[in-house]
């Protein structure tokens, strides 16, 4: 027990570090930035090391978390928070989901691809430790306690390390939320993110110079833009990125993942925009941004829900209060009271708590259900956003405007991630209506982007094209009940993808060109970025041997599809999604070997391009071979343990308690162990997922590798379809027609109203006034200036006439005297007598 | 009334100061000499002097006036110190102008002129 209380301290203390040393390095940087070094160089020496330590925590963590929790990878599910009724000394301490029910059938769970039977001893005894400590945990689930000797339990460790605001209805602090996805996320971010550090000091070299030659700015006189490199820049962006998604990763409740939403967000504005004299990058930055504003408008709403019918933005329960996962788990039928009552408010008396009764009633009549829905839409609405799904989806194949190991940072591995991760995060909230939506907008996009990469031609735009259709198959996994299948999904391409986009920006540098028409050949020019992007493109078509061994795509992508015809078979009416799920399988190998074929093999197409071309430096195609390792092999089991990827997941499945609809009383969401243990349903998905690969792979092979069948032929048969895919199903035409032109339109309007009758209001208040001070001016120059003058030419000229009586000569002074005195006796006497004759 | 048949009163008192007066203006009026011009100053000051003695006579006292009947007596000491001090001073500006100049002739010093 005191083990788990000093990890219980411990984790948090190292992955908060491990949270905060990018921060360090964008303080300093921003602070010092061009003075590190020549241009700056140093300045990414300091942003490498602080992700490599971060990365470092992140591992020790990791294992220690394993050495004291183990890997079980058995199911938990459908099981009851525990009431926090105990008065815990410690800011942090281990929460323990008891499971209430245990499936034994789920002891195959993917028995056939990635695991074994075995128990883990170890960690079951672990379990009954904490099962007696925390005792009096499971008031509701007494009669399934026994049920805990087999199953394992959910560890999570809940604080916080600042309390921003607490009050009896509101709780706000700088908490965090840590169970294992969090570390193995943690993991992943900080491993991609140091690769793509020091593939970046490669990538930007050019940035170190005082006058760099822009190309492809010019000026309206013809020449390239010059300015100044941003080398330290460039890396003070990467390292608030990092922190900003690390501190999304480890947030303790939703408004605290707001903040590094929003965070991360205006990271990737920043960078999408790096170019930013670049017309086109400047759109792209402004248009990631506004359309992550339209997503982020309905994650306010549902924030708004959840807060003001819970009081709470807490995951999990903290110091004693009960987090939103909690009070939705506990909650019979998955409605917490504060939504119903929310929800019932025009039945409440001012002042009168509700009772029990009250409550069941409206409970019965699904009040509060609604909100629940608002709440869950409103989450996903920004997730949509971030993960460029369908509606919102517009913004990231703009996004490659940005430099390549951006693209492959944000736009491909991490940050578009961080919609799935938040879908995966807030599990418990979604009702099965909403998760339907989720998998539905999930299986468009998948579809959309699927078809649209098809006949994209620059490189980077296929990717990312790619990227928005696996987020699309993540997003539907997550949709159909598939929690474990789209987060494995999530963190194996995160790796593969991240390891496509770094080559393709290795090509970018080597051929200074996106268009892949006018690459060819390049395997033997450049054979590490060949050979490592075959490495990627097998990863994300799922390539592998059927039910024996596989590159990492196989095993999520395996996953996905099985829980998706698990899913349409318990809901046949939504079986679209599944042949959509298999059907993008094929289209992903397609389109990801006709890059392949289209750029590396054949002959050259454009030969001053193929002779120019050289391989990367190896600063570069290094951090490739890390990625290409990990893509291929990080879903494997290490051989004699269970210590696997899907495993680790697993380990982080939150409790769930919604199953059936209650809108859509025909809904079902079939629990995930099926679609593992259902051999039926596991061995067809295998086949197929295997089968819709292959022939895309085929098909590609015999278009773009062999030339058996010509692409042109086909395309001028279909010029129609063709049009529509390069047009890129004429969404953003839509876009520009129903929302830019219009908001174009009226702010001409505006601008011209500001122009001719603001400007016109106010430039003749000008006028006025400029005529009126002239006047005033007049008034004051003659009149007021007038009289002093007047008053001081007469004193003047008194003066000059009294000047000449001051003779000098003395004598005459005393006759003045004499006589003046004389003069006034004779006055005097005079007025004296006159006074008297009038008396 | 005749003066020369009263006896002597404060009136002929008052005519001898008068005749001094004039005397001094005349003097100061007519003098070139800054020497000749301070003499017209004491003459004038006397003539003051000898009025207000004579009008300190006891005889012109009120009955039952609560004064020591030395008030004119007493402003002429006071008017004979201070034309001692101003003959002091006077005859200190006349000697250094003097010196600058050669000459004691009043016309000649009207530099102060407006």
């Amino acid at each position: 027990m005191e083990q788990v209380d000093q990890l219980a301290s411990l984790v948090p203390l190292l992955l908060g570090g491990a949270w905060l040393l990018p921060l360090a390095s964008f303080t300093l940087i921003f602070l010092f930035g061009p003075k590190m070094g020549r241009h700056g160089r140093l300045a990414a020496y300091v942003a490498t090391g602080a992700i490599l330590g971060s990365f470092v925590l992140s591992i020790t963590s990791f294992t220690m978390w394993l050495a004291q929790h183990g890997v079980t990878g058995a199911p938990t599910h459908a099981s009851h928070d525990a009431e926090s009724q105990q008065a815990a000394a410690e800011k942090s301490r281990a929460f323990l989901l008891e499971p209430s029910t245990f499936d034994p059938a789920a002891n195959h769970f993917t028995s056939v691809a990635y695991r074994t039977d075995d128990h883990h001893e170890e960690a079951g005894d672990d379990a009954d430790h904490l099962q007696n400590d925390h005792h009096g945990h499971g008031t509701g689930t007494s009669d399934h306690g026994h049920a805990a000797h087999q199953a394992p339990e959910k560890v999570v460790y809940t604080g916080s390390w600042y309390p921003l605001y607490r009050s009896k209805t509101l709780l706000i602090d700088i908490g965090y939320y840590i169970d294992i996805l969090t570390v193995s996320i943690f993991c992943m971010v900080t491993l991609i993110a140091s690769c793509i550090h020091f593939y970046s000091i490669g990538y930007m070299h050019e940035e170190l110079t005082d006058e760099l030659v822009d190309n492809e700015c010019k000026l309206p006189d013809g020449t390239s833009l010059r300015r100044r490199g941003r080398f330290h820049r460039f890396f003070q962006y990467l390292s608030l990125f990092c922190f900003s998604m690390l501190g999304l990763v480890i947030a303790g409740n939703v408004a605290m993942v707001f903040v590094f939403w929003e965070l991360v967000g205006i990271c990737s504005y920043l960078l999408i925009g790096f170019y930013r004299e670049r017309h086109s990058a400047s759109t792209a930055a402004n248009k990631a941004f506004i359309v992550n504003r339209v997503g982020d408008f309905g994650m306010i709403i549902g924030l708004m829900a959840l807060w003001g019918s819970l009081g709470t933005f807490a995951f999990g329960d903290v110091d004693g209060r009960p987090g939103v996962f909690t009070l939705v788990t506990q909650a019979p039928g998955g409605i917490p009271n504060g939504m119903v009552r929310l929800a019932a408010y025009d039945q409440i008396e001012a002042g009168v708590q509700p009772t029990d009764e009250q409550l069941a009633i409206w409970r019965e009549q699904h009040l509060g259900y609604g909100l629940l829905i608002v709440a869950g839409l409103g989450i996903f609405c920004g997730c949509v956003g971030k993960s460029a799904q369908f509606p919102l989806h517009v913004w990231l194949p703009d996004a490659m405007e940005g430099p390549t190991p951006v693209s492959a940072l944000i736009h491909a591995a991490t940050m578009v991630a961080a919609g799935v991760y938040l879908v995966g995060r807030f599990y418990p909230v979604f009702s099965p209506e909403v998760l339907l939506v989720i998998a539905y907008i999930g299986a468009i996009t998948l579809f959309l982007a699927a078809t649209i990469a098809i006949a994209a031609t620059d490189i980077k735009r296929v990717l990312a094209y790619s990227t928005v259709s696996q987020l699309g198959y993540m997003m539907l996994a997550l949709g159909v009940g598939g929690w474990l299948a789209g987060l494995f999904h999530l963190v194996t391409h995160a790796f593969f993808k991240a390891l496509l986009f770094l080559c393709s920006g290795s090509v970018i540098h080597a051929c200074h060109t996106n268009e892949m028409p006018l690459m060819g050949g390049l395997r033997k020019k450049m054979p590490w970025t060949a050979y490592t992007m075959l490495v990627g493109c097998l990863a994300i078509s799922g390539a592998g041997i059927p039910f024996v061994i596989g590159f990492s795509g196989y095993y999520s992508k395996d996953a996905i599809i099985a829980q998706v015809l698990s899913f349409s078979r318990a809901n046949p009416a939504h079986a679209p999604l599944y042949w959509v799920a298999a059907g993008g399988a094929a289209i992903t190998a397609f389109y990801m070997f006709r890059l392949w074929f289209m750029t590396f093999a054949g002959k050259p197409r454009d030969t001053h391009i193929y002779e120019h071309a050289h391989e990367s430096p190896k600063v570069m195609y290094v951090p490739l071979v890390i990625l290409a390792i990990f893509a291929t092999g990080v879903a494997w089991r290490v051989p004699g343990t269970n210590l696997s990827l899907a495993n680790l997941i697993e380990d982080g499945r939150p409790v769930t308690s919604m199953t059936d609809g209650v809108f859509w009383s025909s809904l079902r969401i079939p629990n995930e162990h099926l679609s593992h243990s259902d051999v039926g349903i596991h061995t067809t998905a295998t086949l197929v997922a295997f089968g819709t690969a292959l022939s895309g792979f085929l098909l590609a092979l015999l278009f773009y590798g062999t030339r058996t069948l010509n692409a042109e032929e086909v395309q001028q048969q279909f010029p129609r379809i063709h049009r529509f895919l390069i047009n890129r199903w004429y969404i953003d035409d839509l876009y520009w027609a129903i929302f830019v032109r219009p908001t174009h339109f009226i702010a001409q309007r505006v601008a011209a109203f500001d122009r001719q009758r603001i400007d016109w209001f106010i430039d003749s208040t000008a006028r006025w006034v400029r005529g009126l001070s002239r006047l005033d001016d007049l008034i004051d120059r003659y009149v007021v200036d007038g009289f002093v003058n007047l008053l001081a030419t007469w004193t003047y000229g008194i003066g000059l006439s009294l000047r000449r009586v001051q003779t000098g000569r003395l004598r005459q002074y005393v006759m003045f005297i004499a006589v003046g005195t004389v003069a006034l006796f004779v006055l005097a006497s005079f007025l004296w007598s006159y006074a008297m004759a009038g008396s | 009334m005749n003066l020369l048949t009263q006896p002597v009163g404060v009136s002929h008192y008052l005519v001898v100061g008068a005749v001094l007066f004039v005397c001094g203006v005349v003097c100061m009026a007519t003098k070139r000499n800054a020497l000749g011009v301070l003499m017209g100053i004491e003459l004038v000051l006397n003539g003051a002097n000898l009025n207000f003695i004579a009008f300190g006579s006891h005889v012109l006292n009120r009955a039952g006036a609560r004064t020591l009947g030395l008030d004119g007596q007493l402003i002429a000491l006071f008017v004979i110190v201070l034309a001692a001090a101003e003959a002091a001073i006077a005859l200190a500006i006349t000697l250094n102008y003097y010196n600058n100049q050669a000459t004691v002739d009043v016309d000649h010093a009207d530099e102060l002129r407006g």
